[in-house]
């Protein structure tokens, strides 16, 4: 600029904060990177002797057997899988239903209030008390339903077999109950943000009630209400203490949901503080497998909320 | 209980002309409140059978308010209340036995703000008839068409019907919104400043769409566009500060209005 611009002066001021405030926002990400980076690295590093020795076969076979040295993770993987999604199903049609009374005005507002100040509040609880409580009575209730179930029930194969309290059931119902607060509130906001003018127009057509919300609030809110369910299942995924102490354990493989089961997390809680040689390998191996599984899961649901983000921006 | 389009076809009021009933839709004494506020002071008024009324006035006038009262869009909001009466075709709207679901599907409304639901356009404008149970496909097929062409948009999305509403053009959803509720044929179209958000192009084709409409609809249309009332509107409504100020022929408010205010309102001399 040729001329002199009186106002050059603070701009230029101005400028220079701002490149300051720009240059700690990168190191912050730099450093978020650099942990993440160094936490794959150890991991593998750790994992190497038995990446080496078992490859593919490791997620393949059904085998933990420290002290002959055979390690699979088969049962962990898919008690990984199997608890977090019955756990979806749980909560999902739960949350689901909490967030369209908390969205909607079905009910008074301080009566809103309170339920949604509680469902917040289920997210505060510590994780070991969650499991104290499943102790106390979630499995005397699922030991309970077991030994009905397997009477009554014993032709369904999620019910076959003997009856346990430490179950895939009971660690699926506490960690349904984890998530919840999860699947609420992202439920909630992708409800509210639907825009006003698509109720009306629902309303103006001679919707009920109902049918306003199932026929067209729901679906307009349904990338978002996938988006909750995946980051749910991240969360289920990686919820070690609870699970741990409910879910019994076993490498065992069994169809019963009434049977002991085992997670990654809850393994590498249980196993990691007296592990030697190779079974230490192992161990970073199996969270290696976790940590892949978990970044999967969150990297779908950060998709389809940015595919959500889009298509309500095309809305209006 | 008959429904109100029914009752609307089966009457055979004294006050017919050559476009139909001259108290369509009759407003009395009407006031309206949001809340403690009020909105509305006093309406009186009638509303012509297949013509076009025009609703103009100053932002905040009131407009919108008793357009919404019509098909009684205004009770989804909390804390309102009303006095007076509206009537259709000479019965009360607000009468303990109208559904107000039967209402709004006899009074169809196109809002200010295009909205398409994020369904195809085909599932956008057999909604109505979906919610009131229709399945039959050759029935639906033959509504998306006739209410399409009705909109002047059949040409432009025939190709198309089961793609997104979302990717069509700003004109486009107006007009599919405007096929969307004419798809159930109702009596009375309630169209809330339906061009502001279009460009001049668009508009036009609202307009025409406007003026071919009304051959078989009673239309309603709020706008702040005082071309846009004496090009498509029989009759001009101006309301000022929640009061009906005048009321008369589109021709006559906009060449040789009675009020002052009316006057200076479209003349511009504030608004
Ligand atoms: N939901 C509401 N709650 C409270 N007051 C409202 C509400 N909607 C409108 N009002 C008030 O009622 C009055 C009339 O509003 P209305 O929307 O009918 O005006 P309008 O003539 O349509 O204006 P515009 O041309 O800006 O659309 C205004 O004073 C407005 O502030
Ligand atoms: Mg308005």
């Amino acid at each position: 600029m040729s001329a002199p611009d009186p106002e050059s002066q603070p701009i230029a001021d101005f400028k220079s904060r701002l490149d300051l405030f720009r240059l700690l926002c990168q190191a912050a990400a730099a450093l978020a990177v650099l942990t993440l980076g160094w936490i794959l690295y150890e991991i593998i590093y750790g994992a190497w002797p038995s990446i080496n020795k078992f490859g593919w076969n490791f997620l393949t076979t059904a085998a933990w057997v420290p002290n002959r040295e055979k390690f699979g993770v088969l049962p962990f993987i898919i008690g990984t899988v199997a608890s977090s999604g019955i756990a979806i199903l749980l909560a999902f049609p739960l949350g689901i239903s909490i967030a369209i009374f908390l969205n909607e005005n079905f009910l008074a507002r301080p009566v809103r209030q309170t339920v949604r100040f509680v469902v917040e509040m289920l997210a505060s609880i510590p994780s070991v008390v969650y499991g104290l409580w499943g102790i106390f009575v979630v499995i005397p209730l699922v030991k309970g339903f077991g030994d009905w179930a397997t009477v009554h029930l014993s032709g369904v194969p999620i019910f076959s077999g003997p009856a346990y309290g430490n179950s895939l059931l009971t660690a699926s119902i506490v960690l349904a109950i984890m998530i919840l607060p999860t699947i609420t509130a992202i439920s909630r906001n992708s409800l509210a943000a639907v825009p006003h003018t698509l109720r009306e127009g629902a309303y103006a057509l001679g919707a009920t009630r109902w049918e306003a919300i199932l026929g067209v609030i729901v679906p307009s809110a349904a990338p978002g209400l996938v988006a909750a369910t995946i980051l749910a299942l991240g969360r289920a995924m990686g919820e070690t203490m609870a699970v741990a102490m409910l879910i019994g354990n076993s490498s065992r493989l069994s169809w019963s949901v009434l049977s002991p089961s085992g997670t990654l997390a809850g393994l590498l809680a249980n196993q990691f503080g007296e592990a030697t040689g190779m079974q230490v390998n192992s161990l970073m191996y199996a969270a290696l497998i976790l940590v892949l599984i978990t970044l999967l899961v969150n990297l779908a649901g950060e998709a389809i909320l940015r595919y959500t983000q889009r298509k309500t921006a095309g809305i209006h | 209980m008959p429904t109100l389009a029914e009752h609307a076809s089966q009457s055979t009021p004294a006050a017919v002309h050559e476009s139909g009933r001259a108290d369509f839709i009759s407003v009395r004494d009407f006031n309206f409140f949001y809340g403690k506020k009020q909105a509305l002071f006093d309406i009186n008024m009638d509303i012509p059978e297949k013509q076009v009324t025009a609703f103009i006035g100053p932002s905040g006038c009131g407009k919108s308010t008793l357009l919404r009262n019509f098909n009684r869009m205004n009770e989804l909001i909390e804390g309102v209340h009303h006095s007076g009466e509206i009537q259709l075709v000479g019965k009360s709207i607000f009468d303990r036995n109208v559904e107000v679901i039967a209402l709004r599907r006899t009074i169809g409304m196109v809002f200010q703000k295009s909205n398409p639901f994020p369904k195809s356009i085909y599932e956008n404008v057999v909604y109505a008839l979906r919610i009131s149970g229709q399945t039959k496909k050759s029935l639906l097929d033959d509504c998306v068409e006739r209410s399409l062409r009705g909109a002047a948009l059949w040409d432009e999305v025939k190709d198309r019907l089961h793609e997104s509403a979302l990717g069509l053009s700003g004109g486009q959803m107006q007009r599919l919104c405007i096929a969307r509720a004419i798809a159930n044929r109702p009596k009375v179209l309630l169209m809330d400043e339906p061009c502001s958000a279009l460009d001049p192009i668009a508009t036009v084709k609202v307009e025409e769409l406007i003026r071919e409409l009304k051959q078989e609809f009673t239309i309603i249309i709020v706008t702040h566009n005082m071309q846009q009332a004496t090009r498509c509107s029989d009759r001009t409504a101006f309301f000022y500060l929640g009061k009906l100020v005048e009321y008369d022929n589109t021709h006559k408010i906009f060449s040789n209005p009675s009020e002052k205010k009316t006057e200076d309102y479209i003349t511009g001399r504030f608004g």
